[in-house]
């Protein structure tokens, strides 16, 4: 039965899912809709980033989110060296198109099993003030364990956006998708424009970890699902656009926490991903792509 | 010469005949292979890994004592990655080329089933850990599980939580069933069911989730429009994690909230939980309680504590680790009453005994399950916030059924 405080709760839901839907892909955002690099281990990063809150978070007693920010640069260096391995063995030869996928397939086994190995198999936990308590607001609930991640996610999609809008290397990683040679010409490295992208990518996958601990329990493998997701928010919002990946993952959010509500949870991945096939089929370029 | 010759001819002789002592000793140390397929990797490693650790304390203490026959006792193991398409290779393996002796099963519904095939082809006793039903489909005679659902594992499983539902004051009306899209969790929502039917509970909320699913408030808001007496929750140890923190964000208002959610059982989770644990009823299979001190329980979890530091599994491993332990003891004992390998010698040995076992005493029925369900039904009680230490000892999780192994009484409703 469709009642208004359900249909506001749900919509509310799942706009706070939305928002960390946003965080987990806005890296993919940039490493695949802008530079055309299938990072299939992006979400593995993600799981990283996760560890590296817990470790932290159960050690000195840090805030997650604090974690995040701060393992960020960290995260930016190592997607920087990665960029480097992986424009030297495949980009430069050529041959990223299938032995590129098999790289960043290896490299997702590879933090899975390092992550298993030093830390073992059992789901590991984040404790924060804010995890478990919720906010109301007539009848509507804010459970903080969502919020947060929103209101991170939002402030990390608008520095990114803006970043890539008004700074001149912002646009330089946006030009280099689009023509390489004329960014050569102006005197721009491309192959450094894209390093400094993917380590970019890459550092919002530090925050993104954290903000998934803070929903729930991680073990070294739950990253595989969020390929699918992350794929499809990117493709739904238009390849390369920061705004349409936002408004993509609100939408995929909101469908999900209605189907979940109203209809049944089963049909929650069917109906989202029904939602992006027929985006698709009526603007092949996704929500915002050009 | 002739007597480099003599000399030569005897070290000849005394090395042939010290080399075929030699073998003769192999031969009779020849060690009993016992192999199976173990999550190590994946989704159920965290318990995977504490069941191996469980089953390498066993292996040890049967070898300190002389071994099986007078034989020791070689675990060989392969890890199936939490997937089950990696299992009937693993046993093909096992079987063909490592020669196993024996075979037992890895851990879970959704491990086991895809070995059965190949077990009953060879006609193997197969011991198994922790699935639910599984033999319902196969029928098969040398199947034996030590996960004590009980003769009708799917109805009996949660028999206790509709039992003690049924038994309170004003009695609960309507139910709400919620499960994971997984083959344990749906076996479960299918056995509380019919449970709740043969109760006369109407059913207002019968929905299943994907395992993937990342928000649980929507799904706690849409039961909790229905208003039911009763919550069933059929999860695994993310989703039951999400179900908790959701039903105490919302609010989630119900007379008897649990039931079958797989990792409130976990010292990690519970830990994390902290206080939202409080007045939830759920299963478990042992819990520290003064009712449940089976002889060697204490001594084996003992060892288990000591050899789980820093492995990254649960560190009390009061859930799986002594039922890991128990079913090699009952095949050990088996293998030593029969003093055979025989795997129809076993088989009849298992089907009519009753094993002594660190989780008491052990006895099949006619399909391989526990003859008597012991499916333990526990409330969590005065769980304090970030204490891992508190779930060491008794008091923490209640026994409410089995009336037999009782440790105290529900605190009912759940919450109004």
């Amino acid at each position: 039965m469709v009642t208004a405080d359900l249909l506001a709760n749900a919509v509310v839901a799942g706009l706070l899912l939305g928002g960390f839907y946003a965080a987990v892909a806005i890296g993919l955002a940039i490493i695949f809709g802008q530079l055309d690099i299938v990072n299939i281990a992006h979400p593995a990063f993600i799981i990283a980033g996760a560890y590296t809150a817990y470790i932290l978070n159960s050690r000195f007693g840090i805030d997650p989110v604090l974690i995040g920010v701060l393992a960020a640069p960290l995260f930016f260096l190592a997607g920087a060296g990665i960029y480097r391995v992986y424009y030297g063995a495949f980009e430069r030869t050529g041959q990223e198109s299938l032995s590129g996928l098999a790289f960043f397939f290896g490299l997702m086994f590879i933090i899975e099993v390092v992550l298993i190995l030093v830390y073992g198999v059992d789901y590991r936990l984040v404790q924060a003030g804010y995890i478990g308590e919720s906010w109301r607001i007539g009848f509507v609930d804010l459970p903080f364990r969502m919020l947060v991640p929103f209101v991170v996610a939002v402030a990390l999609t608008a520095g990114i956006y803006l970043y890539l809008a008004r700074t001149f290397t912002g646009r330089a990683i946006q030009a280099v998708a689009q023509d390489r040679l004329a960014l050569q010409l102006m005197g721009v490295n491309p192959i450094r424009v894209k390093q400094w992208a993917f380590g970019l990518g890459i550092a919002t996958a530090a925050i993104a970890g954290a903000l998934l601990i803070i929903i729930g329990p991680v073990e070294p493998s739950v990253g595989r699902q969020y390929i699918g997701r992350a794929f499809a928010i990117v493709v739904l919002g238009g390849m390369g656009s920061i705004s349409g990946m936002f408004i993509a993952a609100l939408i995929l959010g909101i469908v999900e926490s209605l189907v979940n509500t109203f209809m049944g949870p089963s049909w929650a991945p069917a109906v989202a991903f029904g939602v992006l096939l027929l985006t698709l089929a009526l603007r092949p370029s996704g929500l915002f792509g050009r | 010469m002739v007597s480099t010759a003599r000399t030569w001819f005897v070290r000849t002789l005394c090395a042939a005949a010290l080399a075929a002592g030699m073998v003769g000793i192999a031969a009779a140390q020849q060690p009993i292979k016992i192999g199976f397929s173990m999550a190590l990797t994946g989704g159920l490693a965290g318990a995977g890994k504490g069941a191996l650790i469980a089953m390498e304390i066993w292996r040890d203490d049967v070898n300190k004592k002389g071994g099986l026959l007078g034989r020791p006792v070689q675990l060989v193991y392969y890890d199936d990655a939490t997937q089950p398409a990696n299992v009937p290779g693993i046993y093909t393996k096992l079987l063909e080329v490592d020669k196993v002796d024996l075979v037992v099963s890895a851990y879970g519904t959704n491990l086991i089933a895809p070995a059965m095939p190949i077990i009953m082809r060879k006609k193997l006793v197969f011991p198994s850990l922790f699935g639910l039903g599984v033999n319902e489909e196969f029928n098969y005679d040398r199947y034996f599980q030590i996960m004590p659902s009980g003769p009708d594992p799917k109805v009996d499983w949660t028999r206790g939580f509709f039992a003690l539902a049924m038994e309170q004051n004003p009695k609960p009306r309507t139910v709400a069933i919620v499960a994971a899209d997984a083959e344990f969790a749906l076996n479960a929502a299918a056995g509380a069911r019919k449970n709740a039917q043969n109760a006369g509970l109407k059913i207002v909320y019968d929905k299943t989730y994907p395992p993937a699913t990342t928000d649980y408030t929507p799904i706690v808001r849409a039961i909790q429009a229905t208003n039911p007496d009763i919550v069933f929750v059929g999860s695994y140890p993310p989703d039951s994690v999400g179900m908790v923190k959701a039903a105490n964000e919302v609010g989630l208002k119900t007379k008897l909230f649990g039931g079958g959610m797989v990792g409130l059982q976990f010292a990690a989770i519970q830990k994390n939980l902290g206080p939202m644990l409080n007045g939830i009823v759920n299963y478990d299979f042992w819990v520290p309680e003064p009712t449940l001190k089976f002889s060697g329980v204490e001594e084996f979890l003992a060892k288990y504590r000591e050899a789980a530091k820093g492995k990254g599994v649960d560190p009390y491993g009061h859930y799986l680790p002594p039922y890991a332990y128990a079913y090699l003891q009952v095949l050990g004992q088996a293998v030593e009453a029969t003093k055979s390998l025989d795997h129809g010698k076993l088989a009849e040995h298992m089907h009519k005994t009753e094993y002594d076992t660190v989780v008491g005493k052990v006895k099949f029925g006619k399909n391989g399950e526990w003859a008597r369900s012991r499916v333990l039904q526990v409330q969590f009680r005065d769980v304090q916030p970030d204490n891992l230490e508190q779930f060491a000892g008794p008091g923490k999780r209640i026994v409410l059924y089995p009336k037999e192994w009782k440790s105290g009484d529900i605190v009912y409703p759940y919450k109004q």
